[in-house]
């Protein structure tokens, strides 16, 4: 029942609460929806499968800059540019896979590392096909049953609904067969494989998943901006979003959203420090990494623990006074 | 006559300039519980890993129902019909006893696409419903595995090796570290398994009194070579057993 309730308070708060927002609140919210998919992702591929990722946001930017270079250099409807964002994210990201059949841990965070890299030296470097450090601009907003997206609150609200298509899909993934494999393979791969585990496959599957909610997130954030450069797209960011999905909770489906609005939104709530903002920002992400390493998520369960802990104990006691 | 379940043909491993495994031919019949001793670093382990593909070998080969598997991959053995447990305890401590146990069966439903499709428990609550009461786990379902006390955990690593319904089943030390009053409890199940439900079993233990009862033969295995093979009597009562591991 607390959960239908906290689902019921959050729709309404993401349907109502923008709409009260001046354009630069409204900008921030969809930035957020639109990394909620991508830490989303991120934490298919590290949260559930275990296998560690520094290359999501070079991801997103593949996403990113093949929607926004078939819009607008050939003129396709964004619509029909999600197959190719999403096609070519889900090869890449079986191709950045296999290293991990092979290594594990910090080295395929090196691997994966490495990749991010080459991926944005591509975007910067390549001006024929990415506009170079210049980037794309005018890239289009999209239509929905000919109705336009320009407007700042009509396009958060479809982006809203690219986020409950995605979560829904992981959530549907998390609860299938392939999410109980995710969890083996993250528990003990070689237990796995004698169970009957394609853990190969499945190690695949992981990165795949993972890159393309990344690369359908991008084609959004494109649009979102409506002009694209390189820089999003940097390790930098890839190192935030694992800290999204760190800090919210891993291995949770709520947790990377969490995550996300501390990376993403706490620094513009602690604007009142002024100079001091991201200093704040940095202690209270230390302290949260150092007292509760399963992130926000982990603070709840340990407080429901503790509440039921509680209830038990009471319950016990008043027992123990009744049969006195 | 039919061809045995599993032969193991001059199987040979080396490690270095250390022969773990040399020259090795086993049979197991179908029906069978066939029982492998040995001192520690005769060979046991790497035979198992050997057979069930972790370790590829140096020469030999193994079939099994006749068609040789030597050096597939754990995964296709399994898929084959063959399971196992390590001498380790090795469950997934986060997931429920329920979800091990569904996990232990479900990759043998549909395809890898079509089991995205499948409902979350994958077809395999009635088949887990019968192994939560056969090993008596039925109360602790909904808990995570790594909860569970040691034993239990034993029981549900052995049980997990079952939910496929394997033809055959290599159990590493399935006795080691299981107290006594549970001991007697997994030699009665995985008798009740093999005489019931006609499982065939290698079982690797150093339990003399727990092997001997449960196996209608024995291997010995020493310096990675085959001892002696025989009933359990005729083990007891080999003088070259008794002087290299069984003693006085």
């Amino acid at each position: 029942m607390l959960r239908w309730i906290i689902i019921a308070v959050v729709a309404a708060i993401l349907i109502f609460v923008p709409t009260q927002l001046k354009p630069y609140g409204i900008f921030l919210i969809s930035n957020w929806v639109i990394f909620c998919v991508v830490a989303m992702g991120l934490n298919l591929t590290i949260g559930y499968a275990g296998q560690i990722s520094l290359a999501q946001a070079g991801f997103m930017g593949i996403g990113a800059y093949t929607s926004a270079i078939l819009m607008t250099r050939f003129g396709m409807d964004f619509w029909h540019t999600l197959p190719a964002a999403a096609g070519l994210s889900f090869l890449l990201g079986v191709i950045v896979g296999y290293p991990a059949l092979r290594v594990q841990h910090h080295y395929l965070a090196f691997v994966t590392l490495g990749f991010n890299i080459l991926v944005y030296l591509v975007f910067r470097n390549e001006d024929w096909l990415t506009g170079g450090a210049f980037g794309i601009f005018d890239i289009p907003r999209p239509s929905v049953f000919g109705y336009a997206t320009n407007d700042p609150l009509a396009f958060y609200y479809l982006c809203l609904a690219f986020f409950v298509v995605m979560f829904s899909l992981a959530w549907w993934i998390v609860r299938s067969p392939w999410g109980r494999a995710f969890a083996a393979l993250r528990e003990n791969p070689i237990r796995a494989a004698s169970l009957g585990v394609d853990i190969r496959a499945y190690t695949l599957l992981a990165f795949a998943t993972g890159s393309t909610f990344a690369g359908l997130a991008g084609a959004f954030y494109a649009s979102l901006l409506e002009f694209i450069d390189p820089y999003p797209f940097s390790f930098e960011y890839s190192l935030s979003f694992l800290l999204m999905v760190i800090s919210g909770g891993s291995g949770t489906l709520v947790g990377p959203m969490i995550g996300a609005a501390l990376v993403l939104l706490m620094p513009e709530w602690l604007r009142f420090a002024k100079d001091y903002y991201l200093m704040i920002y940095a202690v209270f992400v230390m302290v949260l990494m150092a007292f509760c390493p399963s992130g926000v998520v982990g603070i709840w369960e340990r407080l429901t623990m503790f509440m039921r802990h509680k209830r038990m104990t009471a319950a016990a006691a008043a027992a123990e006074e009744q049969s006195k | 006559m039919s061809a045995p379940l599993l032969e193991v043909s001059g199987l040979s491993k080396s490690f270095g300039n250390i022969h773990a495994v040399s020259g090795i031919d086993l049979q197991v019949n179908k029906g069978e519980v066939l029982g492998l001793i040995g001192p520690n670093g005769s060979g046991k382990s790497t035979l198992f890993n050997c057979i069930l593909g972790q370790l590829r070998p140096d020469s030999g080969e193994v079939r099994f129902k006749g068609e040789a598997v030597t050096g597939l991959n754990p995964t296709a053995l399994n898929r084959k019909g063959i399971g196992r447990t390590f001498q380790l305890l090795q469950v997934f401590p986060s997931l429920s006893v329920r979800d091990n146990l569904i996990v232990a069966g479900q990759e043998h439903r549909s395809t890898l696409v079509g089991r995205l499709f499948l409902p979350p428990d994958a077809g395999q609550t009635e088949r887990c419903n019968e192994l939560l009461d056969l090993f008596n786990l039925t109360r602790l379902a909904e808990e995570p595995a790594g909860a569970l006390s040691y034993g239990q955990q034993k029981l549900l690593d052995i049980a997990m090796a079952f939910t496929a319904s394997p033809e055959l089943v290599l159990l590493d030390e399935p006795a080691g570290g299981v107290n006594p009053t549970m001991l007697g409890g997994v030699e009665k199940l995985l008798r009740r398994l093999n005489e019931e439900m006609g499982a065939t079993f290698v079982v690797i233990e150093h339990n003399m009194s727990f092997v001997m009862g449960l196996s209608h033969r024995v291997t010995v295995l020493a310096q990675g070579q085959t001892l002696a093979t025989g009933s359990p009597e005729e083990i007891r009562a080999n003088p070259a057993v008794i002087e290299a591991y069984l003693g006085d």
